[in-house]
């Protein structure tokens, strides 16, 4: 196992280069110049001149990608343009907002996602299953930025209770944790729901029933297991891309994060910032997936078999 | 709710009606099923596809499909024990220990996810057999022997077994609690045919060892003329013919049916081009002939046979369920005409 897991880590090296060699190119290929852009619209064109030398602006494009990566091998991945601020530290301020919220919303949707899932599949039909279905149908379909507006309206403007914008207290992280898992908890709801109608059909529900098992143990024990390798590749999924940040919900609730900082990078042609946080987004999705992979070995035991027989190959 | 019994009956099974209830249909499915079963005993119950075999183990053990499947009619006692109306946790405390059921195919009757050990252990710890944990594990090597597998794949999961053994551990699962009866639903089916000799010839041991009462369902006659002691046969719903093997396989009057279950059989010693099948088809259960079931297809059939349900004659505990038994024959005390579908 830990063979595997080496070798998966091993194999995010080149998809993390690729990734930082496609955004070098295509920042490269945007129009507008990075040293105009710091020096402001007042400078004088023998300034400009001076800085893109001094950066190494006029070289060839493979010798900037070279000299980027072997710095970032080193651990330095540059200044900002907009605000000269080292990128790493900059997203390492930012980060811990991100992954609170992330962390927060993809928690709700497991501890309310999975229960209600297995409630609506266990009483197909029922009016408990109707409910959740149309609840879960309402939640993918309301856009995030109206959802929160909506939440902001009554929590904080009418009612009072919770701060509407703002990343200062746990209270501030409540209603965007809450506008973000909504549409994570509809899909893990529906996808909890219907790999359980597939598997309380299945004959080893009706052996271990003949055992004399009862109606909890039977649901819990043994259909929920062998129901929850989709689940939790959905919800790997939902979490890898909540970690990259959020712009929609960090914009409505005035949090910095991730989102915001990719975004302004983009606008403001800052490229180390924009190839830095992308590379750390990309890194990060990809620990997740590798966490889930591993879980996957813990919910069903034939899936460990075949990672030991594809590791040794 | 024990009742005063014979003293060697285990299961008493009288005009049992059960119906499923589809979308576009009524689907009877037992039609008036009468069915005894003693201490010990074997009985072969067999029929083709569709003639409501499962369906009766089912209902013994009480696992129709929730809302599709139901009881409409009859009794079913079991060790004393009135099972139509028990309540759900005394059905709960039966199943695994006093009744157990074998299911048809062993690849896919065993949880992928929980070790085999853990799903025998599982049974022991629901009916509290044992009070700790090593007790559980002593008794789990001890019935993994008796099915012939080492005890030490105690901790090994059901994907790292075979077909024949994964059979053995369901079989284990189904004995671990020794139960008087089991109910064993064509256990060797899925199996190919060596395989299947080993099963059946463990199954017959242990029941031996243990005293179980098996009901076993198959289709396969053969099977039938080597395990068991008594046989009955199926037909849309009911019993057409109950007997020893040895009356059964040996006797000269039959049910026709069962006169075409025998004559269906290709004969190793003779050169035949085609093999020599019951004309038609079962019919279907949601459209049930009026009179004897089986008149549509019957080569014996007379006009009475197609307006009177025909009851049974019993002859030396040889009962046929069929018109032309009738003169001579002695009809079965207590049987009415309740089993018909008018």
């Amino acid at each position: 196992m830990f063979k595997y897991i080496m070798k998966r880590l091993f194999l995010m090296i080149p998809v993390i280069v690729g990734i930082s060699f496609i955004l070098f190119l295509i920042m490269d290929l945007t129009p507008g110049d990075p040293a105009r852009a710091i020096l402001g619209d007042y400078a004088t064109q023998e300034q400009i001149a001076a800085l893109r030398e001094e950066m190494g602006l006029n070289d060839n494009f493979f010798v900037r990608y070279f000299r980027y990566a072997v710095n970032a091998v080193q651990g330095d991945f540059g200044k900002s343009y907009r605000t000269s601020v080292p990128v790493v530290e900059e997203i390492y301020a930012r980060f811990p907002a991100t992954l609170q919220v992330a962390f927060q919303a993809i928690m709700l949707s497991i501890l309310l996602g999975v229960p209600i899932g297995v409630v609506s599949a266990v009483r197909q039909y029922s009016a408990i299953d109707i409910v959740s279905i149309a609840t879960a149908l309402i939640f993918t379909s309301i856009p995030a930025f109206w959802f929160g507006l909506m939440l902001i309206l009554l929590f904080s403007l009418k009612l009072g209770w919770l701060p509407a914008v703002g990343a200062d207290s746990w209270k501030h992280f409540i209603m965007p944790s809450v506008t973000l898992a909504a549409a994570q908890l509809a899909t893990t709801i529906r996808m909890t729901r219907s790999t359980m109608l597939e598997v309380i059909r299945q004959d080893y529900i009706r052996t271990a029933m003949a055992k004399g098992a009862t109606r909890r143990c039977v649901i819990f024990k043994h259909a929920l297991r062998n129901a929850l390798l989709p689940v939790v590749t959905v919800l790997g999924i939902g979490f890898g891309n909540l970690l990259g940040g959020a712009l929609i919900v960090e914009s409505v609730f005035g949090i910095s994060g991730l989102g915001t900082l990719m975004v302004n990078s983009v606008k403001s042609k800052d490229a180390p910032m924009l190839v830095a946080s992308v590379m750390f987004a990309a890194l990060v999705g990809s620990l997740v997936n590798l966490g889930v992979d591993v879980l996957y070995t813990y919910i069903d035991p034939r899936v460990k078999i075949q990672y030991l027989r594809r590791a040794k190959s | 709710m024990k009742t005063t019994d014979s003293k060697n009956g285990l299961l008493k099974i009288e005009n049992l009606q059960v119906e499923y209830i589809t979308d576009d249909a009524r689907v009877f499915a037992v039609n008036g099923l009468n069915l005894e079963i003693e201490k010990g005993e074997t009985l072969g119950l067999v029929g083709e596809t569709g003639a409501g075999k499962t369906t009766t183990a089912l209902s013994v053990m009480r696992l129709l499909p929730p809302k599709v499947g139901r009881v409409i009619g009859g009794s079913i006692l079991l060790d004393g024990i009135d099972i139509i109306h028990a309540g759900e946790a005394d059905m709960r405390a039966l199943r695994g220990s006093l009744v157990s059921m074998i299911f048809q195919d062993p690849m896919t009757s065993l949880n992928p996810v929980l070790t085999i050990g853990d799903q025998i252990a599982e049974v022991l710890i629901f009916h509290d057999r044992y009070n700790n944990r090593t007790d559980v594990n002593r008794r789990v090597d001890e019935i993994l022997r008796l099915v012939g597998l080492s005890p030490e794949r105690k901790n090994e999961y059901p994907h790292q077994f075979s077909g024949g053994m994964k059979q053995r551990v369901v079989i284990a699962i189904a004995l671990a609690c020794e139960p008087k009866l089991l109910l064993a639903d064509e256990p060797t089916t899925a199996l190919d045919v060596t395989i299947q000799a080993q099963v059946l010839e463990m199954m017959k041991e242990l029941q031996e060892k243990l005293h179980t009462a098996v009901i076993l369902i198959t289709h396969d006659l053969g099977v039938v003329a080597q395990t068991c002691n008594r046989v009955a046969i199926m037909y849309a719903g009911e019993i057409i013919e109950t007997g020893t093997v040895d009356r059964i396989f040996h006797a000269k009057r039959h049910h026709p049916y069962t006169e075409g279950l025998f004559g269906s059989i290709p004969d190793l010693t003779k050169k035949t081009r085609r093999l020599n099948p019951i004309d038609g088809l079962m019919p279907d259960p949601s459209n049930l002939p009026a009179g004897c079931k089986f008149h549509t297809r019957c080569p014996k059939c007379i006009d009475i046979c197609r307006t009177i349900h025909p009851r049974s004659s019993v002859r030396d505990g040889h009962s046929i369920r069929c018109h032309l038994e009738g003169e001579g024959g002695v009809p079965v005390a207590g049987e009415t005409a309740g089993g018909e579908q008018t």
